[in-house]
């Protein structure tokens, strides 16, 4: 039955995830004060993607770009299918792997250099993914979601902390403005199109797929923070997440761009205070 | 049986190690010298799987050597002669702190065998349990196939370096005789004959730290020596103060003294963890290592990681149920989980391959050390897990800088930007090696990732910090060499490869190692670790990976191994090569070759993209000596309390 849930998710993710992508740029755009393009400008685009031939520039790259969309699925379908969390953050890790290591394939420039940026865009995320992790094995006893989502308190309650801390790298995650170093979706970037820059036509168009589960695995984080074993609390998951989404995209044109000494302090600083902080609390409470 | 191996694989080596130097150097013997150094390797590697499945089989441990005074007598002469030996060198080096130091380690040993002020012991002296079977295996089989590796890299290091005298007939000797001593450390129990080999390996080390002469090796090697000595201090204070005043002589009988009744013993067991950690590189003693780099590769991957250095952690592992919940406990756990953290930041720092090997060597053995503070069974097996995937991966990744640097003439991490195209073999190897170290779903990984449960579980949140922000720090270092062995050069050719084929012979059976550890790791928990977990706690420790994630993580590496697999099936176009391909964006017109772009003048004008170093951050230069300092000065700290409280 869970693996069910699992498949769906593989389905359905890309449609939401696109979805999702289409709402933050309109937004962006009415923050902007633009017109901005219509809702489903995501899926045009990646259609017209895959219409494109692939000017590939090594035969890594494609099975490169394949293993990175492969992985964030597997990201998402073990997270649906109430399997370990940990796993699941370790196949998005792997995931991103790929992505970097097909930038580093190309041995050119903006290439190479953004790709050493997203690097330091894992290293600044990957200390909160792991506590993530932590923070809900510490509020159910299980990194198991299937036993996370069956606690009669949804982990929020638990572990504020640590979900204060998973805004901050959601920013990063998310490659959103002020933490956008690597790529971005603003055309002002020195960067170009970061590590996606030697990636073209239909290998652009998986690049993009991938990003669109990532979206939307992003959102079933947040929204695992909220749910509990009482159905009505998947509803509070949802619309917890839609404004934690509306908020990525406010951060996004509120910011300018910081430089990476910047990014990683903060990061690791939050990560360190909220999540370390409320880790040090619950162990405390447990103590005495 | 058990007895009779047990004798073999301590003097056999030693014997193998005569036959090596008496057979001198050359030419003509270099296929003799093949001959014997793999059928040496083969019967130790032989006999060290078939007393496992002895012991394994026999289920309980196996005590032998009760009535051993004129062993005792031979020991200590041994030990004079070793002493004999460090005076020699640091008179002719004008180097006198390791005499003092030798001195003050050895004298008292000297003193209490020859004096029996302790009384008589009548324990049995050496021991085999599921713990000294699963080290003999991780020394026998990475010790042979590193054995076998050095009879070619040793030839080739001498075409590469002229200026050096060959003496590879005392190299390989040496080797040889390291693999005894570190036989004969596992196997006993009793703590005089284990700081006999103890201080064995710490010489081996030092000897083959110098093996060129060169001034910087030689600088190096007295390092290694006197802090590898002033580990030998601690644990020869460990011996006299247990003997003396506790009259426990062995190791068994230490983990049955209870510390409620004779409070003495924390002092035994922190004057050990300190000789251990000494042993094992941690901060604040970490430069030997590094600076151990100079020797040789073999001497890199066989002392330097895989065995000598576990010597440490094995000392470690065998006394954590003394360790769990106490304050000698804390120390050994803020010290090795401040090492896995800062010594994995300076490893981002650092471009020469061998010294990142190092930096990441000794974040790895800081993880151990916190696994064996703990002291629960879950982290010892996490921290158990941990020394067999190490072993095998990090041996793999020296044996490969290795012969890429024969091949190549240089270690540094830029200069193996395309090596998948140049020395795809080769680089293919290391890619394994590498995902190794830190990748899901290997190996390496899994024992993080058991070792972070135990330290949420037992509590340690310091320990869970310098983990999380440890672990992302190794992924940064790896990934950005993992990228530059991937980077593919237009119209760069393959290179010839001269590795010899007896590298090869061990390059590839680690490789396969790394990979068969992941599908068989719960085979390997089951057979070797949990034995060792029974035999330690006297518990049942539930898996620490579940069945379904154990079919994930298989799921993920079949997904892995599947990609390449078809990328070649459906391509067939061999990779980089082909000029089919477009050229990637050069900020400007690729010329052609992707090291080039046309400028305005219509010039083809050089670029090229360094890997990110972040020296001014994290470099070894900026935060060594702080680190250091830190770590010492918490070590110093507890050390004080842990004794004074003792006392």
């Amino acid at each position: 039955m869970l693996y069910v849930l699992g498949f769906i998710f593989v389905i359905l993710g890309p449609f939401l995830g696109g979805l999702l992508s289409g709402v933050d740029r309109v937004f962006s755009a009415r923050m902007q004060r633009r017109q901005g393009p219509p809702l489903l400008q995501p899926f045009a685009d990646y259609a017209k993607f895959m219409q494109k031939k692939a000017y590939i520039i090594n035969g890594l790259q494609t099975f490169l770009i394949t293993g990175h969309l492969i992985f964030v699925i597997l990201a998402g379908w073990i997270l649906y299918a109430g399997q370990d969390i940990l796993l699941s953050i370790f196949s998005l890790t792997l995931s991103e792997m790929f992505l970097c290591m097909a930038a580093f394939s190309a041995s050119a420039p903006y290439s190479n250099m953004s790709a050493q940026r997203e690097l330091l865009q894992m290293a600044c995320t990957e200390p909160m993914l792991l506590m993530i992790a932590i923070g809900f094995y510490l509020s159910s006893g299980s990194f198991m979601v299937t036993d996370i989502v069956a606690q009669k308190t949804p982990a929020i309650i638990h572990v504020p902390g640590f979900f204060l801390g998973f805004l901050v790298i959601l920013v990063v995650e998310l490659r959103k403005s002020p933490f956008d170093v690597s790529t971005s979706h603003h055309a002002h970037q020195e960067m170009v199109k970061g590590v996606t820059t030697d990636i073209t036509g239909s290998l652009m168009g998986i690049v993009e797929l991938s990003e669109w589960y990532e979206y939307f695995l992003m959102f079933s984080y947040v929204a695992l923070y909220f749910v509990s074993s009482n159905p009505l609390s998947l509803l509070v998951g949802i619309l917890m997440g839609c404004l934690v989404m509306f908020l990525m995209t406010l951060i996004d044109n509120t910011f300018p761009r910081v430089r990476w000494e910047r990014m990683l302090s903060v990061c690791w600083a939050t990560t360190l205070i909220f999540a370390g902080g409320n880790l040090l609390l619950l162990t405390l409470l447990k103590m005495f | 049986m058990e007895f009779s191996i047990a004798i073999f694989l301590i003097f056999f080596p030693f014997v193998a190690a005569l036959v090596l130097y008496l057979l001198g150097n050359g030419e003509r013997v270099y296929k003799a010298r093949k001959v014997i150094v793999k059928g040496s390797a083969l019967l130790i590697m032989a006999a060290a799987i078939l007393m496992a499945v002895l012991i394994l089989g026999r289920g309980t441990p196996y005590p032998f050597a009760e009535h051993t005074k004129a062993v005792d007598v031979l020991m200590a002469c041994g030990e004079a002669f070793l002493m004999i030996l460090v005076f020699y060198y640091s008179i002719r080096y004008k180097k006198i702190y390791t005499a003092v130091l030798s001195a003050c380690g050895t004298l008292p040993i000297l003193w209490l065998t020859f004096s029996g002020a302790a009384g008589e012991s009548t324990a049995p002296h050496m021991q085999i349990d599921n713990l000294t079977v699963l080290m003999i295996l991780v020394v026998g089989i990475v010790g042979g196939l590193i054995a076998v590796y050095a009879v070619g890299y040793i030839k080739d290091y001498h075409n590469h370096h002229k200026n050096y005298k060959d003496r590879s007939n005392w190299f390989l000797a040496m080797l040889f005789v390291f693999l005894g001593a570190m036989f004969g450390l596992l196997l006993s129990d009793c703590m005089d004959w284990m700081y006999f080999f103890w201080e064995i390996t710490s010489v081996c080390s030092f000897l083959l730290i110098g093996y060129n002469y060169e001034k910087e090796s030689i600088k190096n090697s007295f390092t290694a020596l006197w802090m590898n000595l002033l580990g030998g201090v601690g644990f020869a204070a460990a011996i006299l103060y247990s003997e003396l005043s506790l009259h426990v002589f062995t190791l068994s009988e230490l983990l049955q003294v209870d510390r409620t009744v004779a409070p003495g013993v924390m002092i035994v067991v922190s004057l050990l963890a300190f000789a251990a950690m000494t042993k094992s590189a941690q901060m604040p003693f970490n430069l030997w290592l590094l600076g151990a780099m100079v020797a040789p590769t073999p001497t890199s991957a066989l002392l330097h990681s895989a065995t000598m250095v576990k010597a440490g952690v094995y000392l470690l592992i065998r006394i954590a149920p003394l360790l769990s919940r106490t304050t000698a406990g804390v120390m050994v756990t803020l010290i090795g989980g401040f090492t896995f953290f800062a010594a994995s930041l300076m490893a981002i720092a650092t471009s020469d391959g061998k010294r990142v090997l190092a930096h990441s060597t000794v974040s790895n053995l800081g993880l151990i050390v916190a696994c064996a503070g703990v002291g629960m069974p879950e982290s010892v097996w996490a921290g158990t897990m941990l020394i067999l995937f190490h072993a095998v991966s990090k041996s793999l990744m020296f044996l490969c800088v290795g012969a890429v640097e024969n091949v190549t003439g240089s270690r540094n991490i830029e200069d193996m930007h395309g090596l998948v195209v140049k020395l795809p073999r080769l680089a293919m190897v290391m890619i394994i090696g590498i995902c190794g170290m830190f990748l899901a779903p290997f190996g390496m990984l899994v024992a993080k990732w058991a070792a972070l449960r135990s330290y949420i579980d037992s509590a340690s949140v310091w320990l869970v910090l310098f983990l999380v922000f440890g672990a992302a720090s190794t992924t940064f270092y790896w990934a950005k060499w993992l990228g530059k062995l991937l980077a593919v050069i237009h119209g760069s050719q393959a290179t010839k490869d001269t590795t010899h084929t007896g590298e090869w012979e061990s390059i590839y059976p680690l490789a396969g190692l790394v990979v068969a550890m992941c599908f068989l790791f719960p085979l390997i928990s089951s057979g070797l670790i949990q034995p060792v977990l029974n035999q330690l706690f006297h518990e049942e420790v539930p898996p620490v990976i579940g069945q379904s994630d154990m079919i994930i993580m298989i799921l993920m590496f079949v997904l892995i191994a599947l990609l390449p697999i078809s990328a070649v099936l459906t391509s067939k176009k061999r990779v980089g090569l082909t000029d089919q391909n477009t050229r990637s964006y050069m900020s400007g017109v690729n010329s052609g070759d992707d090291r080039h772009f046309m400028n305005s003048y219509g010039d083809p004008q050089s670029v090229y993209m360094a890997n990110w170093y972040m020296t001014d951050l994290i470099g070894e230069l900026k935060i060594m000596k702080p680190c250091l300092l830190i770590s010492a000065g918490i070590l110093v700290t507890m050390m004080l309390i842990i004794i004074g409280g003792a006392i």
